[in-house]
């Protein structure tokens, strides 16, 4: 029991102290929501110290229901990351927009601790449970505002929708049991294992319950054809919300993805990799193509983060360890770059107003040549220009799948990416070679300054610098595939 | 054995009527009302199979205060139902052709289905037969030791919800009088009572 409870100590420690501070505001009332925001920030540090100092051997405790590796670590700490930058460029947020309320950072530390249960998931009821309590979380933080009538109903459709993928997570899941007899991750794989070795097909079951489970884990990652939340949802969600949406979560969602993919079901490779290359190649081609119309910055970035998953599946299509790698170091850049353009949309507010048009960025260098700047980098970065950061990341998963043979699918990738590269583009040319509209409000707090700038020079200098991430990526992928 | 298996068409009959009950009636109290049948007739279908324990549960947590929240709910809230009908045929070709579709997957996925021989071995936690232990002791048994970190997060993803429900309907109204005890406790024989000398047919 004492290894069980060391072992989750990461998650222990989330889970004590979220509910310590949610009586802190209770408490506290109102005011205080500024204090718990802090500690909630000083908590996300504390965790992502407490993952990183856990050796990273492989460990499985509570029976069989939670596993620790050198995988869930790298993942772990990319959503840490994710969820403390955003607590801090909700800082102001949250005060100015009038919804300053004590339980935001408490609903997104509880989403966080979901996450990496998730992440850490060997069991289908393990994933699930994680699963539920993000979702949960992200429900409420969604229809955070409820006296606008677009979070709410964002809030809503998020609900509906995603208990729906919820059902048919656990319709899948239960197929998968009553034809093996067993959830742990484990057991599973050595069944599968059993059936392949023998040259035999797995039973129908299996493949449906598969089918069902890839179609409810697409639903979190946004893929295509489960995309149809996202863009609604990032619109209507207040900002800083959305901000979060597109980091952390995207981040677990893939990690677990990966994580089931490539585990129980490992050696039934050839009867998912078809549906992730199906996925993959639609939600390219959706992010390319849809977001070309998009007059909303945040509608854009939904979009764009729908494409984002597509090139990042495409590593997971090809099966392999340097897929794996690929898929790692693509969610690790788009984390970073997204946090960045985030904060630039955060910065976004003319006369103490909020404005999220695309037409609102023109002549941006010339007011706000700092910010247009660092906005550019994103840019660039995302249409996967070298040597920005966001050209390696593809870089990884094409040649991952030209390794694997899956040369349609890579073709079809830089296809896309050159299309998308137009909308991006768009924006540069807004900010650089368009008359400035009404200037923006001057960037409020250092924070934003601060995130726009170390995203930037991330983005600006991985090539110079790669290998932390690239060997940070090829161990957790390693361990991945070790279990 | 025969009687056994009539109950068992009997109660499943019913539940599948009253869950067709449910989603067609017009009146929405009656589709709660259906909906505790079809609940009803699932805990005796549980009984049925000598899970005793969920049948009961599930009287109990379902009908007992999941159903009977949603009656209160459905009796308070105005819900025009003509409106949220409008459109109900317009989609139902295309609902009834992916039902279609998915009922017949299930019966070839039914159809296929065989009890791999090392099931038995894979099982994680059999059940003990039944002469041995109960159901109850048998769930109690694993539910606070080899379960339990799946207890305790479940207990987190309730206290979300709990948390969730708030933060989204709480308002704080002004003007409301709000009992303190301990403003009560303090109060003073000089604060509270006022002596007047009434004069001999005067008022006060």
């Amino acid at each position: 029991m004492t290894q069980d409870l060391a072992t989750i100590a990461p998650e222990l420690f989330l889970a004590v102290s979220a509910m310590a501070l949610l009586m802190l505001g209770v408490f506290r009332g109102r005011e205080s929501t500024g204090l718990v925001l802090m500690l909630s920030v000083v908590v996300v540090v504390i965790t992502f110290a407490l993952v990183w100092l856990a050796p990273s051997t492989r460990v499985v405790v509570f029976e069989g229901l939670f596993i620790r590796d050198g995988f869930g670590a790298f993942m772990k700490g990319l959503i840490l990351i994710g969820t403390g930058v955003s607590l801090v460029m909700s800082w102001r947020y949250i005060e100015r927009e009038n919804m300053a309320q004590f339980e935001f950072p408490i609903l997104i530390l509880f989403a966080t601790l979901g996450m990496l249960m998730m992440v850490s998931a060997n069991d289908l009821m393990s994933l699930y449970i994680g699963l539920e309590l993000q979702s949960l979380s992200l429900y409420v933080i969604a229809a955070f505002r409820r006296d606008t009538l677009r979070s709410t109903e964002s809030g809503l459709k998020y609900f509906v929708l995603g208990a729906l993928a919820s059902g048919m997570l656990l319709y899948g899941a239960s197929l998968i049991y009553g034809f093996t007899g067993t959830t742990n991750f484990d057991d599973l794989a050595a069944a599968f294992a059993e059936t392949r070795a023998a040259g035999e097909m797995p039973s129908l079951g299996i493949i449906v319950g598969l089918v069902f489970m890839a179609a409810g884990l697409s639903f979190k990652v946004s893929a295509v054809p489960f995309h149809m939340w996202t863009p609604d949802v990032y619109e209507g969600a207040p900002t800083a919300v959305t901000a979060f949406f597109a980091s952390a979560p995207k981040i677990a969602a893939m990690a677990l993805f990966g994580r089931v993919m490539m585990g129980p079901f490992g050696d039934l490779v050839a009867q998912w990799q078809q549906i992730i290359i199906a996925i993959s190649i639609l939600s390219m081609l959706l992010g390319a193509f849809a977001a070309i119309n998009q007059t909303s910055i945040k509608r854009l970035m939904a979009y764009s983060s729908i494409g984002h998953v597509g090139y990042a599946l495409i590593g997971l299509a090809a099966g392999t360890e340097a897929g794996i790698q690929g898929l790692i170091i693509y969610m690790t850049i788009y984390l970073v770059m997204n946090l960045g353009t985030f904060a630039v949309i955060l910065c976004m507010r003319q006369k103490g107003r909020m404005v999220e048009g695309i037409d609102d960025l023109r002549g941006l260098s010339r007011t706000h040549p700092m910010m247009a700047a660092a906005m550019a980098i994103f840019m660039f970065s995302m249409a996967g220009i070298p040597p920005l950061a966001g050209f390696f990341g593809k870089l990884y998963v094409f040649l991952a799948a030209i390794e694997a043979e899956l040369y349609v699918l890579a073709v079809i990738g830089v296809l896309t990416s050159v299309v998308g590269a137009f909308y991006y583009l768009r924006i540069i040319k807004l900010m650089y070679f368009d008359e400035p509209v009404e200037a923006f409000d001057r960037p409020f707090g250092r924070e934003m300054n601060l995130v726009m700038g170390v995203a930037g020079a991330l983005i600006l200098l991985f090539f110079v610098f790669p290998s932390p991430i690239l060997e940070g990526a090829e161990i957790a992928a390693a361990a991945l595939l070790a279990g | 054995m025969i009687i056994q298996a009539i109950s068992f068409y009997i109660f499943a009959a019913i539940a599948v009527a009253s869950a067709v009950m449910v989603i067609s009636a017009r009146n929405p109290v009656h589709s709660v009302l259906f909906l505790i049948l079809a609940f009803f007739n699932a805990a005796a279908l549980f009984i049925l199979i000598g899970a005793e324990f969920l049948g009961m549960i599930l009287v109990v947590v379902y009908l007992g205060a999941v159903t009977v929240l949603f009656l209160f709910v459905v009796m308070m809230l105005d819900i025009n139902v003509a409106r949220l009908r409008e459109g109900f045929l317009q989609y139902l070709p295309i609902g009834g052709l992916i039902g279609a579709i998915l009922v017949a997957e299930l019966f070839l996925v039914v159809g296929a289905w065989v009890f791999a021989p090392e099931i038995e071995a894979r099982a994680q936690v059999p059940i003990p037969p039944l002469d041995q232990m109960s159901n109850t002791a048998a769930l109690g048994s694993v539910l606070y030791t080899r379960y339990v970190y799946l207890f305790q997060a479940s207990g987190l993803v309730l206290l979300v919800a709990m948390v969730g429900a708030i933060v989204l309907t709480l308002r704080s109204r002004p003007g409301v009088h709000r009992q303190s005890i301990r403003e009560q406790n303090f109060r003073t024989r000089e604060e509270s009572v006022e002596i007047k000398k009434v004069q001999s047919r005067g008022g006060v």
